[in-house]
C-alpha cells in the first residue's frame, strides 16, 4: 500500500474506520467489517455485567482489526479521562476516540470539556482522536493540544444527514495541513450513504469513520463494500485534481467549421 | 462488610482484597478494567489492594459501540 493513513506514528491499513454499534448480531457485524476492509474499529466501554454484545474484542482480534476504544456516553472531561484510562487498562492500547457529549438530543460534542479532556489525555501519553464539532477554531486548538488526529462531524451521530457544512470541513483540512502539526482529519459521524463518504475524501479528509450507515442499512455487507469503494474513489479524485467549476458551458468537442 | 460492585451491594469479608471481590463476581483476568472510587487499579495490583467498607468498584469491558 503506497499511501497509508498514519495516526500517531502507526500505519493504518485502510482509510475507512468502522464502528461496531447498531449491528443486528455478531455475524452481520463480521460480514460488514470484512467487506469494509477496515483495519481500525471502535468499541465502547461498559459495565461488565451490562450485556450489549460481549465478544466484540474476540471478533476484532480474529479479523486482525485493531480496536479503537471510545469514551461514548461521557459528559465531562473527568468522566472521559477515567473511561480512557479504563480502556487502556482493559485493551492494552493508548489509542482513544475521545467523545465528550453535551446532551442526548443532539449528541454534539461539548467543546469546553472536550478540549480539557484532550489536554489531560495527551499529557498522560494517550494517542488522542477527538470527535469534534465542524468548527475550524476548535479543531486547531485540538491539534495544538497534541491530538493525533481531528475528527469533525458531518452531521449529528446517527442522523445520516451527510456533510451539512462542507466548507467548514474544507477549512479544517486546510488549516490542519498548514499548521505546525499536520495530523489526519477524519470525517466522523453523519454519513448516510456512499456519496457522502466520497465527498468527505474529496474535501481532503484523510479517512472516514462511520457505523450506523452500514450497520443499520438494509444490507450491511453491501453498504460496507460501497463505503470502502467510495472512500477509495474520493481519495483518488482528491489526488487527481478536479476541474474548476465554470459558470457557462465549455464544449468538449471541436467546433463545427 | 459491604462494597458496591457495578452498582450491586456485595458482602465481603473484612480482610478482602480487590482480587477476592472480583473473583467472587467471576470477573475474568483479561479484557476488563477495574476502578475503585474513581481510580484505575492495574491488574497487577488487584491482589495487594485492600477494599474498605462502602468501596465503589467499577468493572468495565469493551462492547459494541461507536
Amino acid at each position: 500500500m503506497g499511501d497509508p493513513l498514519v495516526i500517531g506514528g502507526r500505519e493504518i491499513g485502510s482509510r475507512l474506520i468502522m464502528g461496531t454499534g447498531g449491528a443486528a448480531n455478531m455475524s452481520v457485524l463480521e460480514r460488514a467489517l470484512v467487506a469494509s476492509g477496515t483495519a481500525l474499529t471502535t468499541v465502547a466501554m461498559r459495565r461488565l455485567d451490562a450485556g450489549g454484545g460481549p465478544g466484540v474484542l474476540a471478533l476484532l482480534e480474529r479479523l486482525g482489526i485493531e480496536a479503537l476504544p471510545n469514551t461514548a456516553g461521557c459528559r465531562t472531561a473527568a468522566e472521559a479521562v477515567l473511561t480512557a484510562r479504563m480502556a487502556r487498562e482493559a485493551l492494552g492500547t493508548d489509542l482513544v476516540k475521545l467523545e465528550v457529549i453535551a446532551d442526548d438530543r443532539t449528541l454534539l460534542p461539548d467543546p469546553i470539556e472536550l478540549l480539557d479532556a484532550a489536554e489531560q489525555l495527551v499529557d498522560d501519553g494517550f494517542t488522542v482522536l477527538p470527535y469534534t464539532n465542524d468548527d475550524p477554531v476548535l479543531a486547531s486548538k485540538l491539534v495544538d493540544a497534541g491530538c493525533a488526529a481531528v475528527m469533525p462531524l458531518g452531521s449529528p451521530i446517527g442522523t445520516g444527514l451527510g456533510i451539512r457544512n462542507p466548507h467548514n470541513i474544507a477549512m479544517i483540512v486546510a488549516a490542519t495541513a498548514e499548521s505546525g502539526r499536520p495530523v489526519p482529519v477524519v470525517l466522523d459521524a453523519g454519513i448516510g450513504t456512499a456519496s457522502e463518504a466520497a465527498l468527505a475524501m474529496e474535501l481532503g479528509c484523510d479517512a472516514v469513520l462511520l457505523a450506523t450507515a452500514v450497520t443499520r442499512a438494509s444490507d450491511p455487507e453491501a453498504m460496507a463494500t460501497a463505503m470502502r469503494l467510495a472512500v477509495e474513489s474520493g481519495r483518488l479524485a482528491r489526488g487527481a485534481g478536479r476541474i474548476p467549476r465554470r459558470y457557462w458551458a465549455q464544449a468538449s468537442s471541436p467546433a463545427v467549421e | 462488610m459491604n462494597v458496591l460492585v457495578n452498582g450491586v451491594v456485595t458482602p465481603v469479608s473484612s480482610d478482602a482484597t480487590l482480587a477476592d471481590v472480583l473473583a467472587a463476581h467471576g470477573v475474568p483476568e483479561r479484557g476488563v478494567a477495574v476502578a475503585v472510587s474513581g481510580e484505575v487499579v492495574p491488574r497487577t495490583a488487584w491482589a495487594s489492594t485492600p477494599v474498605r467498607e462502602g468501596a465503589v468498584v467499577e468493572v468495565l469491558t469493551a462492547v459494541q459501540g461507536g
